[in-house]
């Protein structure tokens, strides 16, 4: 295992959680660690509780026990107007994107800035179409409404809208869920270049083999209610956990791994 | 030059409302500065910009609005110093690409300097992504014969659209009807259930209430010219006739009109709609036949209900005003009211009930985009399902009026 970073570079700290729904046992002492500027990936089988334990790291629900930290500050128990400075510094893409379906994508962007800056209108039309060139969208896209995107323009539209105020940590829900593979492929680098760019810590959740090989940094797996194992994915690809295993040497997982083999020996660095 | 205190002219300096003394307290100095150094004497030499502070989306909200109305010198090289920047996130490092931009389009050399090296590879990627120009002047509004017309238009079409709704509706209840194994009882069962037996509490009460008001109403009246027995051919007349059929007919229009807009108008905005068509079941099929046929039961058993709870409330207040006894009251009501006054009061139920499903459902389905239109859609509903439901009732009047009923 490498060092124990300092508490000050861990960004979401999560320790001995635990989620039920009635008697059903969703998470069961789960503790995780995102480190700062990192691309952190939760993994794990449909219905195993990733987007719920994302739902509880951004107060959309609360666990039955446990702590979670983020930016070191308690936020299980937080009330409502506590919590507003720290949503202040963090973004978050939903699956289906949620924009707001009577705004256009400029309007959706700056709503946000409109809710929580003084800035003039104008300014605030024009950072929005900073974002919006930043997630990759063509120009055009902004006057438009969500419902005359495409689902890849409308997951990079909730994107430059979760950007809206710079912040330091993004949340991503299944970033490539029901994108095309071109366009998966593009939010890959986007994910990363933005990373990149903007120095932000990124938490995931996500299905696509491919985008973990491609973008992530580390991946916890989740099965059972328990972390399974965390590390890069060269990392977990090496252990012997039957479900980790089954994870990543099923046919869609072994050819994602031998694609990514095959862009690491091509790529000049 | 001195950048605490006052602003003097040529320095602007945004300071940041503690919206949230807890957040702000977070960094050492929320504002975002630039000051105008003039040089003394020499004209050659460049002017320099100073900037400081935190150039971040909360420190720029005061300075942008005064950029622009510094002292700038007409021309010459302008140096910004940006040494003293000590946060520059997207937004900052946009306002001082836009002043820069807005300084070389006036035709002076330009040029930043001291920036730290990762701000100015965020300025670099700022500058480097085409940003779409301002949006575009929205167009004038159309003149006032021109929304008239245009409005008009959208009328004759609403019309036309609802009209060829109706008939696929009823070419799909004759194509059920020939085949009577595609006729979904199940849903039926289910829509009866909720539009009918689920309002049995509400469209019972308000009738009764109603029989009671106009009992009240009328007896006063009558009183005065010793005509008490009257009020049993009042309450049943208007209840039997007129009050109880419209009456149910508007409720169930708030109801359950209502809810066949919202549930076809959300099934359209998640394409569940597109879907049904594309697995070979017609949504009018599906959807709308159930809903139509459920309430040309289930309305005309509601007003038989509300029928008997109003003039029931009318008997209850006879009692207690009129001193009128039940039986007595039962004995004029029998010999008031005649077949041909129940009937035609009841025969304007299914009529009603046609379109309200009709109205509800058409509606549904003209919902386009997202949640906006869905209540959009379902207020207009509500709206004219019970203004043609009284408009309709109004041509029965006449009607019955022509045919001496």
């Amino acid at each position: 295992m490498p060092e124990r970073p300092a508490a000050a570079d861990l960004v979401v700290e999560i320790n001995g959680l635990s989620t039920r729904f009635g008697k059903a046992v969703v998470h069961e002492n789960v503790s995780l660690s995102v480190r700062r500027g990192e691309i952190f990936a939760l993994v794990g089988g449909s219905g195993c509780g990733k987007s719920t334990l994302l739902r509880e790291v951004i107060l959309l629900q609360a666990p039955a026990g446990g702590s979670i930290r983020v930016f070191g500050r308690e936020v299980v128990g937080m009330s409502d107007e506590q919590a507003l400075p720290l949503r202040r510094r963090w973004g978050v893409v939903f699956e289906r994107g949620a924009l707001f379906s009577s705004l256009t994508v400029t309007e959706n962007v700056g709503m946000v800035l409109h809710e929580h800056t003084r800035l003039s209108p104008r300014l605030i039309d024009e950072i929005a179409a900073v974002k919006i060139a930043l997630t990759g969208l063509p120009a055009d896209a902004g006057p438009k409404y969500p419902n005359e995107l495409s689902g890849g323009m409308r997951k990079r539209a909730s994107l430059a809208r979760a950007l809206a105020l710079d912040p330091e940590l993004l949340f991503l829900d299944e970033p490539t869920a029901g994108l095309d593979p071109l366009s998966a492929t593009g939010i890959d680098e986007l994910v990363r270049s933005l990373r990149d760019a903007l120095g932000l810590t990124i938490m995931m959740v996500t299905h696509d083999l491919d985008l973990l090989w491609r973008a992530a940094d580390r991946v916890a797996v989740l099965g059972d209610g328990h972390i399974l194992g965390v590390g890069t994915m060269t990392e977990l690809s090496h252990l012997d956990d039957p479900l980790i295993h089954e994870y990543f040497y099923g046919p869609r997982g072994r050819a994602a791994r031998e694609q990514a083999w095959k862009q690491k020996s091509t790529s000049p660095s | 030059m001195d950048v605490v205190g006052i602003p003097k002219p040529g320095q602007v300096s945004g300071r940041v409302s503690a919206l949230h003394p807890k957040w702000y307290a977070m960094m050492a100095a929320p504002i975002a500065e630039l000051t105008i150094d003039r040089e003394p004497a020499t004209g050659t030499t460049a002017c320099t910009a100073r900037c400081t502070g935190l150039w971040t989306v909360h420190g720029i909200a005061e300075l942008e609005g005064g950029i622009e109305a510094l002292p700038w010198p007409r021309d010459g090289e302008t140096v910004i110093d940006a040494a003293g920047i000590s946060a520059l996130d997207t937004s900052g490092a946009w306002l001082l690409h836009r002043t820069a931009r807005m300084l070389a389009a006036q035709g002076r050399a330009v040029r930043i300097d001291g920036l730290r090296p990762e701000f100015d590879s965020l300025l670099q990627l700022i500058a480097s992504r085409r940003v779409a120009p301002e949006a575009a002047v929205p167009p004038a509004p159309p003149g006032v014969l021109a929304s008239v017309g245009r409005k008009a238009w959208a009328d004759v079409l609403n019309v036309t659209g609802f009209l060829a709704f109706a008939g696929e509706s009823f070419t799909a209840l004759l194509r059920s009807i020939l085949q009577p194994r595609r006729i979904r009882w199940r849903a039926i069962l289910h829509n009866i259930e909720s539009a009918g037996f689920e309002a049995l509490p509400i469209t019972g009460l308000l009738s009764f209430l109603m029989g009671i008001v106009i009992a009240y109403q009328g007896a006063d009246q009558l009183q005065r010219f010793g005509a008490n027995i009257f009020v049993a051919d009042l309450v049943g007349i208007a209840m039997l006739r007129e009050l109880s059929p419209l009456l149910t007919a508007i409720i169930v229009a708030g109801r359950s009109g209502s809810a066949y807009t919202a549930q076809i108008g959300t099934m359209k905005v998640t394409e569940e709609i597109d879907a049904l068509r594309t697995v070979g079941v017609g949504p009018q099929e599906l959807l709308v036949l159930p809903k139509m046929l459920a309430l040309i039961v289930a309305l005309p058993l509601l007003t038989v209900y509300t029928d008997v709870t109003g003039v029931l409330g009318g008997m209850l207040m006879a009692r207690s005003q009129l001193g009128i006894s039940f039986e007595v009251f039962f004995e004029r009501l029998d010999a008031a009211i005649e077949m041909s006054t129940y009937l035609t009061g009841l025969c304007k139920a299914p009529i009603f009930a046609m379109i309200i499903a009709l109205v509800g459902c058409y509606r549904g389905f003209e919902t386009a985009g997202g949640a906006d239109s869905v209540g959009r859609q379902t207020t207009i509903s509500v709206v004219q399902s019970i203004f043609l439901v009284i408009v309709t009732d109004a041509v029965f009047s006449i009607v019955f009026n022509l045919l001496d009923l």
